[in-house]
Order: C-alpha cells, then sequence, then structure tokens
C-alpha cells in the first residue's frame, strides 16, 4: 500500500552515505535498498516519515520532517497551535494510540 | 583453596539476576480476554500497563539475550509468548503503557529512558554480554550509537514482529528483507475498527438528538411521532456513513481507489448514501433542499471518518495527511454549512413561514 505520490520530505545526501546499511536495517518500508554497492532510495513514495533512519544515521546521510501521520492529532495540533500530536482529546492525560 | 572460593563467588547468582521478575511465556486467560478488551475499551487499554523493570522468561544467566520492550502489557505479552522455549531477560521501558512504536515516536521509547533502565538495572554488572536486542520498531525513539557511547550495550534492531524472534535467533540475529517489512493485513485492519466505530458512535448520539429535534419541531410543539417517521432515514444514512467510513474503508483500503483517505472515504460514503436514499424513497428525501444537504453531507461524513483511520495506518506520513486535510478541511467545513443553510431553508418553508 502507498500513500500519496512525491509528498514525503524525506531527503538523501549520497556523498555523506558510507553505505553502512543502517537505514536499511531500520526502515520497516523498504525505501532503500542496495545499487551497484551503494545505498539508493528506491522507493521515497513508501516512506512513511517515521524518522527511524535519519535518527540512526551516524553520518547525517538522511533528513525527514517525522511526526505522527494522523488527522486528529494533525487537527489537534492546528487547534491548539502547536506541534501535531497523538493525545487525543488535547489533554495531557488522555494518550491514544 | 583458592579457587574453591572462586567458584563459588562465580556460582552465586548476583542479586540483579535473583530480583527480576520471573515471568511466563504462556498466557492466561486474562491475558487474552486483556488482549481484547484493550482492542475495544480506550480506558482499559490506557491502564493495561505493566511495572518497567527487569523481567526473566525461562531460566536465563549472563549469557542470554536481552530484549528490550514498552510497558504496555499487551506488547509485553506478545514478547514473552513469542520466547517460549528460550530463556532470556526482557527490559521493560516506562513508556506510559504505550506500545514501542508510538511511544518510540513519542520519545518515550527512546534512548534517553532506554539508557536510564540499563544503567537502573545495572545490566552490565551480571552479564557476560554487552547486546540489546530492540523491536525493529524502536529505531524510531532509539539512537543505537547514542547508547553505545552511554551505556557500552550495542543495540540490535531485531524483527518487526515477535513471532520471527526464533528466526532471527538462529540466523545469528541476522534478519530477512521480509523480517523488516511492517505488514498492514485486512485482519490488521478489522481488528483496528472498534476504536474507529466507537468514537463515531459517541458522535452519532449528538447527531441523532440534533436530527429528531429538527424534524420533531413542528407548529404545535415537538411532536415525537414526526420526529421519528421523517428522522429515520437521516439516522440510517448516519450510521450508513459510519459503516462506510470507519469500517468499510478501513478493511477494504487498499481495493477502494485513490491514494488519498478522504476520496476513498467520500468513494464508500457515496456507495452507501445513494442505495439507503432509495430505499426509503421518502418524499422528505425527494424535496430538492433535503436532496441536496443529504448528498452533501453524508459522503463527505464518511470522507471525515476516513480520514481518522490514518492515525491507525501503517504507511500514511505526516506531509500527505497535511496535504489532505488543507483540501478536506475547508470542504468539510463548507458543504457542513450549506447542508445546515438547505435545512433551515427546508424547514422554515415546511412550518410556512416563508
Amino acid at each position: 500500500m502507498k500513500y500519496l505520490k512525491n509528498v514525503s520530505s524525506l531527503k538523501f545526501f549520497a556523498e555523506k552515505c558510507t553505505n553502512c546499511l543502517v537505514c536499511i536495517d531500520v526502515c520497516p518500508h523498504e525505501v532503500f535498498k542496495l545499487k551497484n554497492k551503494k545505498v539508493v532510495v528506491a522507493d521515497k513514495d513508501l516512506c512513511m516519515e517515521c524518522g527511524a533512519c535519519a535518527l540512526n544515521c551516524k553520518y547525517g546521510a538522511i533528513a525527514v520532517n517525522s511526526g505522527v501521520g494522523c488527522a486528529t492529532g494533525i487537527i489537534n495540533g492546528m487547534l491548539t497551535g502547536g506541534e501535531p500530536s497523538c493525545d487525543c482529546g488535547g489533554s495531557a492525560s488522555s494518550e491514544c494510540c | 583453596m583458592d579457587e574453591n572460593i572462586n567458584i563459588l563467588e562465580l556460582c552465586k547468582k548476583p542479586e540483579q539476576i535473583e530480583k527480576a521478575k520471573r515471568v511466563s511465556s504462556e498466557w492466561s486467560r486474562s491475558d487474552y480476554s486483556g488482549s481484547i478488551k484493550c482492542r475495544i475499551s480506550n480506558s482499559f487499554r490506557m491502564k493495561y500497563k505493566i511495572k518497567p523493570g527487569l523481567y526473566a522468561v525461562g531460566e536465563p544467566d549472563a549469557n542470554s539475550e536481552v530484549f528490550a520492550s514498552a510497558n504496555y502489557k499487551l506488547s509485553f505479552d506478545v514478547l514473552r509468548k513469542a520466547l517460549s522455549g528460550l530463556s532470556a531477560w526482557i527490559l521493560v521501558l516506562d513508556t506510559k503503557g504505550i506500545n514501542v512504536w508510538c511511544a518510540a515516536a513519542k520519545g518515550t521509547f527512546g534512548t534517553k529512558e532506554l539508557v536510564r533502565r540499563i544503567d537502573g538495572v545495572k545490566l552490565g554488572n551480571f552479564l557476560n554480554h554487552r547486546r540489546i536486542i530492540l523491536p525493529q520498531l524502536g529505531a524510531v525513539g532509539v539512537n543505537a550509537d547514542s547508547v553505545f557511547k552511554r551505556t557500552g550495550f550495542k543495540v540490535y534492531f531485531g524483527p518487526v514482529y515477535a513471532k520471527d524472534i526464533k528466526a532471527y535467533l538462529n540466523a545469528g540475529r541476522r534478519k530477512t528483507a521480509e523480517m523488516r517489512k511492517i505488514k498492514f493485513s485486512m485482519l490488521d485492519r478489522l481488528i483496528l475498527t472498534p476504536r474507529e466505530v466507537i468514537p463515531a458512535m459517541n458522535k452519532f448520539i449528538i447527531f441523532a438528538v440534533i436530527i429528531l429535534l429538527f424534524f420533531g419541531i413542528q407548529p404545535t410543539g415537538i411532536l415525537f411521532k414526526s420526529a421519528w417517521v421523517y428522522g429515520e432515514p437521516f439516522l440510517l444514512l448516519g450510521l450508513a456513513s459510519i459503516t462506510a467510513g470507519s469500517f468499510i474503508t478501513p478493511v477494504f483500503l487498499p481495493f477502494i481507489p485513490f491514494r488519498s483517505f478522504a476520496l476513498k472515504g467520500w468513494i464508500t460514503g457515496i456507495l452507501l448514501t445513494v442505495p439507503v436514499i432509495f430505499l426509503f424513497n421518502s418524499p422528505e428525501l425527494k424535496n430538492i433542499l433535503i436532496f441536496s444537504a443529504t448528498i452533501l453531507f453524508f459522503p463527505m461524513a464518511s470522507s471525515y471518518l476516513a480520514l481518522q483511520f490514518t492515525g491507525s495506518t501503517t504507511f500514511t506520513n505526516m506531509s500527505g495527511v497535511k496535504k489532505e486535510l488543507k483540501t478536506a478541511l475547508p470542504v468539510y467545513l463548507i458543504s457542513a454549512v450549506i447542508s445546515i443553510v438547505l435545512l433551515i431553508i427546508y424547514k422554515l418553508h415546511k412550518l410556512a413561514v416563508i
């Protein structure tokens, strides 16, 4: 299953990549793959912006604007003027996921 | 003599090992019923927690593997069940009762908490190795390099699913491509639908009261009979929208055209709204004002509900949902306002005010 085309904020800086493969190890959607012994982005549209790759890349070769991809969370964020949050209902005590 | 003392020292189990709580890999009846209840009730799920700390499955020793988990009891239960027949340690982090993936996104299943727990239970004091296996999805919150630098423990991101742990260990802590992939089967989606339908039904109660009042108001006062006779088709249309947006769209997700959840929900919504309108064939629904309001409102309600499901999927991203909302929210608001205006005009006309 794929979500909207060309919306993921994933950025891959090949020149910083050392091919340590940690991104391939942590990505749950096979966004990265090895091509001629080099890491490449196989399909950006598969990226769900979870941020696991960017967090674990020691070399700063990946940047992604990660966050909750949840409509309720984003609407909550809009209403409270803050970041999208998956704490349903807006109060700190009622967390949903 | 010296040798004997050394052996005795070695045989003495370190305090940490004695302190670790022993758990079975078997599920009890209450574990099974809990696993169902937390899919249905939000309040039950939020309290379905265990105490963070070190647990032992089987008879682990200084060479056994350590697995990290969340203190959401279902996450912990799934892990210990997958470890049946093995002897291992489970280090439970304090994720405030939230599952690994969501907690990792929130940062509670994160580098800081992992380091704190490793230090807290003095993991390094009684192990002969420096490995800790995390669920792969924990990588969203845990920086393996940082954990290594701060504790000396090397983080291994294991398989996404606990059921693959044995195969992963047998392969020498190596994952196949399949073990890395998150799935989202029809059954997975079906299990998530109560969490969509139940909140929608709570909103439906408010909707029903408004509809019944609207049709009940007559020149002679509020009449229960006319409320029911005229209101019934709209209550069913409301239920049809919930069925379409919160149940059919999630379950049949990949089979519904378009990638946008708002569009998917609108399609299932219109597919259910139209037959219900024709099924009733009531004079009310033949009124152009009511008909237009109905066609406008109910598929849109389904679209809105379907968009909520983005929060439960394993593949939607924030940028995409933001993009959808940018168009969908104004459309929802305008459609809702137009529907209400149409209904008010109809009602005023009916009451012979205009």
